[in-house]
């Protein structure tokens, strides 16, 4: 492959995968939906569930986005210096996401700020939204793709406490955002957390956080001791399916963190709905490609 | 279990026996409406170019195909918040005559009375299920108001049996998303002392 055919596979390989995770759910949140459905004893949430999972089949038979709600794309590469194409992949992402546009279709869900205006093309300013990160000495590239809908995008929220409010107000916090407006966002929710310096760092390990599996545990102790707190302490408030009420609120609660300045703790919630829209895709640098999330995928 | 239909026209008579949490399917038609039809009615003062008196809207912005034939194609179709329209729908129930409204979590106060006053009711539609909701559409038959764009144009669906819709706002001056906020907001209170005594890593 010359450089301009490699570019041309790339934009189509990443234009069909974000095309197929707005129809497909990956295999942890599907895996994690079945198993809070046979928990489940309230027969509103359980109507919910079931319409869930009818809803999943036909949007697997029919070919088509399963929510309506295909968000704003958004892009987290974590990509090799030396990834051949580095210099190369914001214009792909680009144009995969116009292409992915009219191959899904997906809903028009760019509107121009100030001009207040819908490109229809699901690309404006800085959309779709790329975040970066550069690993030294890898010529590889891991690529999250994120449909973030409104209603789940919604609830995010962030915040820098005192320390003297501790992880105590870190706890308050994640309940606040979540009682108060994780409702609408078509629960059960995968919560990220961010605990970190500033609101800007923290909101984005927040929403790192949801990008991480369903199950998958922190590396502190002290921070997988509280996931494992707060996913059991927001299931007990029991929002259920749409807010129904039921046997869970959430489908897990991720935290990432970074180091913070003695002064203060930043604190951020970001949401993922129960139709959580991420997908994991790893190039080599021949642009040979692995689908992690979604076992089995076929582009 | 037989299931519960109601079929436009909706009649006064036809919402009194409905309750919060009561699941319920509609046969009939139903018409897309959000934001900018809710304010193009009530603030810009222009008349809605459907006649929904008696009938049924649904607070959504599918994903609508245009086929060969010139036809529409609903591909995609779910609710949206329906909070983002209780600034406006006391008065849209009164002047439109609407009275099922569909959409997504809860709505507030001012829904309820228009309700009470003019017989109506607000039922959810499971939200992200759109490509179930879209089966249940037999036909797009209008569209008015394409100048808002996809999401937002009134769309004319003819549906069948389209469901499950549980009532969220009857026409008693129930509301059950507000009934359940008020529950979770009391179960919090101790979950979040608990937690509160296990996590203080600051010593
Ligand atoms: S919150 Fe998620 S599932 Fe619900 S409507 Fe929005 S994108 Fe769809």
């Amino acid at each position: 492959m010359n450089k301009d055919e490699a570019i041309l596979s790339l934009t189509d390989t990443m234009a069909k995968f974000t095309v197929y995770i707005g129809k497909r759910l990956p295999n942890d949140v599907k895996d994690k939906l079945a198993e809070l459905r046979t928990m489940e004893t309230n027969p509103l949430a359980k109507a919910v569930y079931t319409s869930m999972a009818e809803n999943q089949d036909a949007a697997d038979k029919l070919d088509r986005p399963s929510c309506q709600d295909t968000g704003v794309i958004q892009y987290f590469i974590s990509a090799g210096a030396r990834f051949p194409l580095l210099g190369e992949l914001e214009e792909v992402l680009r144009n995969a996401t116009l292409e992915a546009t009219r191959m899904g279709p997906l809903r028009h869900n760019a509107v121009e700020t100030f001009d207040e205006k819908n490109t229809g093309t699901n690309t404006g300013s800085r959309i779709p939204w790329l975040d970066w990160e550069i690993v030294p000495d890898d010529d590889g590239a891991t690529i999250d793709v994120y449909m973030a809908g409104g209603g789940c995008t919604l609830p995010g929220s962030a915040k820098v406490l005192m320390p003297g409010e501790g992880y105590e107000g870190v706890t308050d916090f994640v309940f606040d955002v979540i009682t108060s407006r994780g409702v609408n966002a078509c629960p059960p929710l995968l919560v990220g957390v961010g605990v970190s310096t500033s609101v800007e760092t923290a909101a984005r390990l927040s929403k790192r956080a949801i990008l991480r599996e369903v199950g998958s545990h922190n590396a502190n102790p002290n921070a997988a001791l509280m996931e494992k707190l707060l996913e059991e302490g927001l299931n007990e408030v029991g929002i259920g399916p749409q807010g129904l009420t039921g046997a869970s609120s959430v489908m897990g609660v991720n935290i990432e963190a970074s180091a913070r300045h003695p002064s203060t703790i930043g604190v951020a919630v970001s949401t993922g709905c129960w139709a959580h829209r991420r997908g994991k895709i790893r190039f080599k640098a021949d642009l040979s490609y692995e689908i992690i999330s979604h076992k089995g995928a076929v582009l | 279990m037989t299931r519960k239909i109601l079929t436009t026209p909706i009649k006064d008579e036809d919402l009194a026996g409905l309750n919060i949490g009561d699941v319920i399917y509609l046969t009939g038609h139903l018409v897309t409406c959000r934001d900018v039809a809710h304010r193009r009615l009530i603030e810009l003062k222009r008349e809605l170019p459907v006649d929904i008196r008696g009938g049924a809207i649904f607070h959504a912005g599918p994903i609508v195909r245009k086929k060969a034939d010139g036809k529409f194609e609903m591909v995609s179709i779910g609710p949206t918040t329906s909070m983002r329209m209780e600034k406006f729908e006391k008065q849209f129930i009164k002047e439109t005559g609407v009275k099922l409204i569909v959409g997504k979590g809860g709505m507030g106060p001012e829904t309820v009375e228009g309700c009470m006053e003019y017989k109506a009711v607000h039922a959810i539609f499971p939200g992200g299920c759109a490509v179930l909701a879209a089966t249940q559409v037999e036909e797009i038959e209008r569209a008015e108001w394409q100048d808002l764009g996809m999401p937002e144009t009134l769309w004319v669906n003819r549906v069948k049996e389209f469901g499950p819709l549980i009532i969220s706002i009857d026409t008693k001056g129930n509301n059950l998303i507000e009934q359940n906020k008020a529950v979770f907001n009391e179960k919090k209170k101790p979950v979040v002392e608990k937690i509160k005594s296990q996590v203080r890593f600051i010593k």
